[in-house]
């Protein structure tokens, strides 16, 4: 049985880092309302944006000729995968969720001989995966000095990846995130951006508009503008999520402190009672045998 | 009949701007400026760097954009943009900020003939604010 002082010291320390634990959830809860906000804020521009695409899509005259970022390559041979995760820990499972999704994918796609490219947002994606497909991984970006989520860093991260896109070096590309639904829940996601993956929608009106200037110029300026509205719709649920994840583990971790705190003390006023009553059996039975 | 129509303005970020009594609209579209009433034919173009004229009862307003998509449809203007700054709100320095980065990017060597014109275009605009 561990010593009253041992014990006094694992109450001590386990009460410390319950405070640390209460304290990021706090700094969670008060984040994740911001980070909720602009993501609900930010739904209205993709989802515009999608509307407009979708409009022009319907009315592009020659679909043969169709920009290649909406049509595809016409192969499937090479994958990117943007695996979008936090830059920092302690989140619960809102990585290694991200991961799992991935590395399934992944396996899928090298199960079926194609090529796979991974491009991680975010240092903990980064940490996970280069164990296991240091090989695929071209690149590596994170946006730790960036506090909140921002059009400017999406933008870089769809500029590079039509970049990539242009110099042939994949055909399809599909980003992971986690979508934000409550705290408790976030769904991870697989998205595929390029080809555009419209099939399924229809457009809102049947209306015909008039073009200036014509579809394809208007789609080809557009689409790259498309992608970087995705990622940062991404990166939007992505820092939602992670607040959200964040909490709700600092909550469990709280609990769980609080829990061991009560065990720990009731052991400790346990063994100080034992050690009180050893010590009054040894003064009497001291005591009777004079 | 009134002839306003309702325009609405988003950036990435945030819903930027609503307005539901406009009665005229002058956008930089990207073969020209293009002024909007209402009862306008359903259309959609995007934008070059420029300035965004938005006239209505309730005060006219300038806005400086560097890119764009417009669409208006049943008489609903819709403007995406990721760079917008209302003039009132743009000072001095801002605008030198600006105007030092486009002429920056215009100044690359590396460019292609599409990103030269873009930025040729908002160095040109930027300085006519003066």
């Amino acid at each position: 049985m561990a010593s009253l002082d041992d014990l006094k010291k694992r109450i001590a320390s386990v009460k410390s880092t319950q405070k640390i634990t209460k304290a990021m959830k706090m700094v969670a809860a008060a984040k994740l309302r911001r980070a909720q906000e602009s993501a609900e804020k930010g739904r209205p521009y993709s989802e515009k944006m999608n509307n407009v695409i979708l409009n022009l899509s319907n009315g592009i005259s020659d679909k043969e000729n169709a920009p290649k970022l909406l049509s595809g390559t016409g192969q499937e041979k090479t994958h990117l995968c943007v695996v979008m995760t936090s830059d920092r820990g302690l989140c619960g499972g809102f990585n290694s969720n991200i991961i799992k999704k991935a590395k399934s994918y992944f396996a899928k796609i090298l199960d079926e001989g194609k090529e796979l490219k991974i491009i991680t947002v975010g240092s903990k994606g980064n940490d996970q995966l280069k164990r296991v497909y240091g090989d695929k991984i071209i690149e590596n970006i994170s946006f730790k000095e960036s506090k909140n989520a921002n059009y400017f860093d999406a933008d870089k991260v769809g500029k590079m990846v039509i970049e990539k896109f242009e110099a042939g070096e994949f055909d399809v590309c599909t980003i992971f995130y986690n979508q934000f639904k409550n705290v408790i829940t976030q769904i991870p996601q697989a998205q595929q951006i390029i080809p555009l993956n419209n099939e399924g929608e229809e457009s809102s009106s049947e209306e015909s508009y008039e073009f200036e200037p014509d579809e394809d110029e208007i789609l080809s300026n557009l689409l790259p503008k498309n992608i970087s509205t995705q990622i940062f719709k991404a990166m939007l649920e992505n820092s939602a999520s992670e607040q959200g994840s964040r909490m709700s583990a600092m909550d469990n971790a709280t609990r769980n402190a609080g829990e061991m705190v009560d065990k720990l003390t009731i052991e400790y006023n346990r063994s100080r009672q034992a050690a009180i009553t050893k010590e009054l059996i040894e003064i009497i039975s001291g005591a009777e045998s004079l | 009949m009134s002839e306003e129509f309702k325009v609405e303005i988003v950036n990435p970020e945030k819903s930027f701007l609503m307005k539901d009594d406009v009665s005229e609209v002058v956008v930089p579209a990207f073969e020209g400026e293009m002024g909007i009433l209402k009862d306008h034919i359903s259309i959609i173009s995007f934008l070059k760097p420029g300035i965004i004229k938005i006239l209505s009862k309730s005060g006219d307003e300038n806005y400086y954009v560097e890119d764009g998509i417009v669409e208006f449809k049943n008489n609903n203007l819709s403007i995406l943009t990721s760079t917008i700054f209302n003039l009132a709100d743009m000072d001095k320095s801002k605008q030198q900020y600006l105007l030092k980065q486009a002429e920056e990017e215009a100044n690359k060597i590396n460019i292609n003939d599409q990103s030269k014109y873009l930025a040729d275009q908002k160095v040109e605009v930027l300085k006519t604010l003066n």
